[in-house]
């Protein structure tokens, strides 16, 4: 795998892209798809309507969501456990999931439509994460990244508190369930002009965090040598953390709350391209893009029902992540 | 004197719990457990909202407070004594309501109406044993109403009072369902329930959520397709791919921002002005509570399913509904909002 070009990694993107499209509860029969593409391609009469709009309006901006968000938590996730010199840290460390459901909840608690739930999430996900992070400047301390992490661990907490408030008070036949499905994570409901709002956030977080890879790398040998090496230890922390925070509540705000792939897919991609970040972060990027798809994929053609894409990262990713650490103690 | 302050503490807690000392008669709840009530019984407390709904319609004087507070929307539909502190809900764990502040409230009774299966028994055992006061179960499916009027009626010893409530919905219930029995599953239409702020939270087949909807002789395309049990998630997708004829929607805001939707408007429901919104006031006529409030959203979506099945007038049964039920007849300004809410956009 360590061979693999990196010019043919769009294109498995894109083959696995183009099969996901094909799937779904709505019956699209393959001549209408070639009707389509054909169509979109400047030739041919258009498909029936209701078809244009499962393809472009539904499983595409569905598909596009999958992969960003796919590429911007697992990114995410793979900058931090390089920060934080830590496997075991995902992106919601800070509390930024915390803060993004105590919004979306308040969205739902507020009978709010969707964008303004997911506005609500967004800006939750941001205070989070700004909160510990001037909770954490606050206290003046030898190991800055353990008090991040404190922090991260009280701020997650008391939004955590915030949201069981809210579900007591929430009408228990109508809000609460609202709230369950909303948690637990999907895609079901991701639109074209969504995907457009994501596209900025997911784009810009991604670009800084590879752009930084080589400071990311000296971070990884300490906070002293990385500030002998010439490193501003404090503005790249920010940098890092502003990043994958953007990347993480943006993916929330839009997909409710995805845990495990942040975790596990920067391990595989660990396994494949070894620890530097410059390839790291690529490869936790490609391999999270294409792992959230297939995941989404199968939970809206698994069943007629939606699985809830939480359920299935978990439950996709305990035998991942157990099958790794086998791995690792054998090499060890 | 500490002593004798403990001894009479304990005493008092004795006292307390040997029970309610004016016990006077064994009565039955819908689960068939035989429970001592007292004879006259003047506070209720209801453990949820379709509780508090039916005991409200019966007893409002009665009822100690709601398991939720009332929007003000609510409120300026009933009388000004509805305006009632809220307790929570009780439900036997993890609920908001507190043990003591309901014993401090002194109920003769707390009645609970929803589920009767064998784990809101055991719930209910747990909270009679803990506060003394004994706890009725009845069953809040639509045809159990008014058995269950009838029942807390006897004990409330309001029997007359329950008896024209349970025959009104009686009368309602065996109308419609007498007019839809030979109805073809064909002349039935096929009916998309969409609930949550994005309408892709829908309920299957025998669902209590659907249960307004398939009285009134609809069939709920998401039961039709996956099957038994309770709230889902599908996507818009497979909305289309169910291609229903009429969709309920429970959220305003959903609702507002479905015409203009061109996802949405792809739906042949939709592009016909078949998508309506459940009216709200002052309790949601489909879904939620469960209660008592779902016999008038039978009666409207009969009419709105088989409007030449049904041509009596819903403004007649909403002002009578409210009168008996909700204890204020609506002005004609009030019966006019509530009418346009129910009718398609």
């Amino acid at each position: 795998m360590r061979a693999l070009p990196w010019s043919l990694v769009p294109v498995i993107l894109l083959v696995l892209a183009a099969g996901a499209l094909a799937f779904g509860a709505y019956p699209v029969v393959p001549g209408e798809m070639l009707q389509w593409l054909w169509w979109r391609l400047g030739d041919g009469p258009p498909p029936p309507p209701a078809v244009v709009s499962v393809i472009e309006g539904i499983r595409g901006p569905r598909i596009a969501a999958a992969l960003l968000i796919g590429a911007g938590l697992s990114l995410a996730g793979a900058a931090y456990q390089s920060l934080f010199r830590n496997p075991l840290v995902s992106p919601d460390l800070l509390g930024v999931s915390a803060g993004a459901a105590l919004g979306a909840v308040l969205g739902i608690f507020l009978s709010l439509p969707a964008a303004g739930i997911q506005g609500l999430s967004f800006a939750g996900g941001l205070v989070a994460v700004g909160l510990v992070y001037l909770l954490a400047r606050a206290v003046a301390a030898r190991d800055p990244l353990l008090v991040l992490v404190l922090a991260g661990i009280v701020i997650g907490t008391l939004f955590g508190a915030g949201l069981s408030i809210l579900k007591v008070l929430a009408d228990p036949y109508n809000q609460l369930p609202a709230i369950t499905f909303w948690l637990l994570g999907s895609l079901a409901g991701i639109r074209a002009d969504e995907v457009l709002l994501l596209l900025p956030a997911a784009l810009a977080g991604m670009a800084v965090l590879l752009v930084l890879h080589w400071r990311i790398d000296v971070m990884t040998l300490g906070e002293d040598e990385a500030r002998a090496l010439g490193v501003a230890t404090g503005r790249l922390r920010l940098a890092v953390i502003a990043a994958a925070t953007l990347l993480t509540a943006a993916a929330v705000a839009f997909s409710g709350i995805i845990g495990w792939v942040g975790l596990v897919v920067p391990h595989l991609a660990r396994l494949a391209v070894g620890p530097r970040f410059a390839r790291l972060g690529p490869a936790s990027a490609a391999i999270g893009a294409g792992f959230l798809l297939a995941v989404d994929t199968l939970a809206r053609s698994a069943a007629d029902v939606e699985i809830p894409l939480g359920i299935l990262t978990a439950l996709v990713g305990t035998p991942i992540f157990v099958w790794l650490l086998a791995a690792r103690s054998a090499e060890a | 004197m500490t002593i004798l302050r403990l001894l009479g503490f304990a005493s008092a807690l004795v006292l307390a719990l040997a029970g309610p000392p004016a016990v006077a008669r064994d009565t039955g709840d819908a689960t068939g457990r035989i429970l001592a009530v007292p004879d006259t019984v003047a506070r209720v407390f209801a453990a949820g909202p379709p509780a508090g709904l039916i005991l409200y319609s019966l007893a409002p004087d009665r009822l100690l407070g709601w398991p939720r507070p009332l929007a003000p929307e609510s409120l300026a539909l009933l009388p000004a004594d509805a305006a009632k502190p809220a307790y929570g809900r009780l439900t036997g764990k993890g609920d908001e309501a507190n043990l003591e502040t309901i014993l401090k409230l002194k109920p003769d009774l707390i009645v609970d109406v929803g589920s009767i299966g064998p784990t809101y028994v055991s719930l209910a055992t747990r909270v009679q044993e803990q506060t003394g006061v004994p706890v009725l179960l009845f069953d809040g499916r639509l045809d159990a109403l008014a058995a269950t009027y009838r029942r807390l009626g006897g004990i409330l010893g309001l029997a007359a009072e329950a008896e024209i409530r349970a025959a009104w919905i009686e009368s309602r219930l065996a109308r419609v369902r007498d007019r839809l029995r030979d109805l073809p599953p064909e002349r039935r239409p096929r009916v998309y329930f969409a609930r949550g702020p994005e309408g892709l939270e829908t309920a299957r087949a025998g669902s209590i959520n659907v249960e307004a909807i398939d009285y009134a002789g609809g069939r709920n395309v998401a039961g039709e397709a996956l099957g038994g049990g309770s709230l889902v998630t599908v996507s818009l997708e497979q909305v289309l791919a169910f291609d229903p004829d009429i969709i309920i929607a429970m959220e305003p805001a959903f609702h507002a921002a479905l015409n203009g939707d061109p996802l949405w408007r792809q739906l042949r429901a939709v592009g016909v002005g078949r998508a309506v919104l459940a009216p709200q006031s002052p309790f949601p006529w489909v879904d939620y509570p469960p209660s008592v409030n779902r016999v008038l959203g039978v009666l409207w979506l009969a009419a709105l399913f088989h409007p030449d099945l049904f041509p009596e007038d819903l403004r007649a049964e909403v002002r009578d509904f409210h009168r008996l039920f909700y204890h204020r007849t609506p002005s004609e300004t009030e019966l006019d909002a509530l009418l346009a809410a129910a009718a398609w956009p």
